[in-house]
C-alpha cells in the first residue's frame, strides 16, 4: 500500500500485519451474538436484582456499540486513527448532553411543576 | 527495486509526519466525510433517543410498552440487522479483492436480510395500528413510531442504495468512484445496526423490564 503513512480511513480493514479481514468480522459476529443473547436473557431472568437488570441492560449494550465499532467499523485506538477516534469522542459527546441533559431537565420539571394528583383530575371550569 | 532501497523507502515514509505527507487520497478524504456524517446522523438519533425516553411513561391511559411488544419478533429483527451486517462485512472483503461473484452474493444477503428485518418491523406496525396503538394514541406512542420509524427509513434508505451500488458494479465494474461509494455504504450499514443495538436495548428490553 502507498498510503501507509496516511491516517486510516474508518472501515478500512487492511494493514498485511492484522489477522485477515473475515477472522475480524467473525469475531465481532461473535461477541455480539453473545452479548445480544446475554441481553435478552437479563431481561427475562427472575435470577437478578429487579433494580439492577435496567444497568445491565445499558452496560451490555455499550460493550456491544463497542464490538460493533471496533470489529465491523475498525476504529481502533492505532495511531492511524487517531482522526476517527476524535471525531467518534466528539459525537459521543453530543450524545451524552442531549441524552443525559433532557432526562435531567425533563425529570427535574416533573418533579417540581407537575400539578397534584387533586389537581390534575378536576373537572374544567371556563 | 532491490531490497536496500525498499528498506530505505520504509523508513523514510516512517520519518514523514502525516502533517507534511501532503494531502490524503480521496479514499481516506470521503471516508472520514462520511463518517462525520453519520456521527451527526447519530446525533439526530439521540434526540429521539431522549425523546423517547422522556415520553415513555405518558401513555394516556393507553396501552404500554409491555402490552404491545412481542420479544419473539424482536429478537429475529435483532438477528437478521446483524446478519445482515456480518454479510456486508464479507462484502467489503470481496470488494476489496475484486470478486464479482462473491460481491453479489454478498451483497444479495444482505438484502435479503435486510428486507427480512424490515418486513418484521412493518407487520409489528400493522399489528400494533390495529390494536388501536397508533400514534396519535399517546405521547409513548408518538415517540416510539418517531424512533423506530425513522431506523426503519434509514434501513429502506439504505436497501435502496445497496441496490443502485450493484447497478454501479454491473455497469460500471469496480473503479475507484465506486469503490469509494461502496465503502460509504458499509460504513452506513454498520451504523444502522449500532443504532439498533440502542433501540432494541432502551425500547424494547428496557420497556418490559418491570
Amino acid at each position: 500500500m502507498t498510503d501507509t503513512r496516511y491516517d486510516r480511513a474508518p472501515g478500512d480493514a487492511s494493514a498485511p500485519a492484522e489477522p485477515s479481514g473475515v477472522l475480524v468480522y467473525t469475531t465481532g459476529l461473535v461477541l455480539a451474538v453473545i452479548l445480544t443473547a446475554t441481553s435478552f436473557w437479563v431481561a427475562n431472568t427472575s435470577l437478578l436484582w429487579g433494580p439492577g437488570v435496567s444497568m445491565g441492560l445499558i452496560v451490555l449494550a455499550i460493550a456491544q456499540m463497542g464490538v460493533h465499532l471496533v470489529f465491523f467499523l475498525h476504529i481502533t485506538t492505532g495511531s492511524d486513527n487517531t482522526n476517527n477516534v476524535l471525531a467518534l469522542a466528539y459525537g459521543l459527546l453530543i450524545v451524552l448532553l442531549v441524552m443525559a441533559g433532557s432526562l435531567w431537565i425533563m425529570t427535574n420539571l416533573n418533579d417540581n411543576l407537575m400539578p397534584p394528583p387533586e389537581l390534575m383530575h378536576m373537572p374544567m371550569r371556563h | 527495486m532491490n531490497d536496500a532501497v525498499a528498506i530505505y523507502d520504509v523508513r523514510q515514509e516512517a520519518f514523514v509526519p502525516a502533517s507534511a505527507a501532503g494531502p490524503a487520497p480521496k479514499r481516506i478524504v470521503v471516508a472520514y466525510g462520511f463518517w462525520v456524517f453519520l456521527l451527526s446522523d447519530i446525533i439526530m438519533f439521540s434526540a429521539l433517543f431522549a425523546a423517547y425516553a422522556v415520553l415513555v411513561r405518558n401513555t394516556a391511559g393507553g396501552p404500554t410498552g409491555a402490552q404491545l411488544f412481542n420479544q419473539v419478533s424482536v429478537a429475529a429483527e435483532t438477528a437478521f440487522l446483524l446478519a445482515s451486517s456480518y454479510a456486508c462485512g464479507l462484502m467489503t472483503l470481496a470488494v476489496a479483492s475484486r470478486r464479482h461473484g462473491a460481491t453479489y452474493l454478498g451483497a444479495l444477503v444482505t438484502f435479503v436480510l435486510g428486507a427480512a428485518f424490515l418486513a418484521l418491523e412493518l407487520r409489528e406496525f400493522a399489528n400494533m395500528i390495529a390494536q388501536g396503538a397508533t400514534p396519535q394514541r399517546s405521547a409513548f406512542l408518538s415517540a416510539f413510531f418517531a424512533l423506530v420509524g425513522c431506523h426503519g427509513l434509514h434501513v429502506t434508505a439504505g436497501l435502496i442504495w445497496l441496490t443502485v451500488m450493484m447497478a454501479q458494479v454491473a455497469v460500471k465494474g469496480f473503479r475507484a468512484t465506486v469503490q469509494r461509494r461502496l465503502s460509504c455504504f458499509a460504513l452506513f450499514w454498520h451504523a444502522l445496526d449500532i443504532i439498533w443495538v440502542g433501540l432494541f436495548t432502551l425500547v424494547y428490553l428496557m420497556g418490559v423490564v418491570p
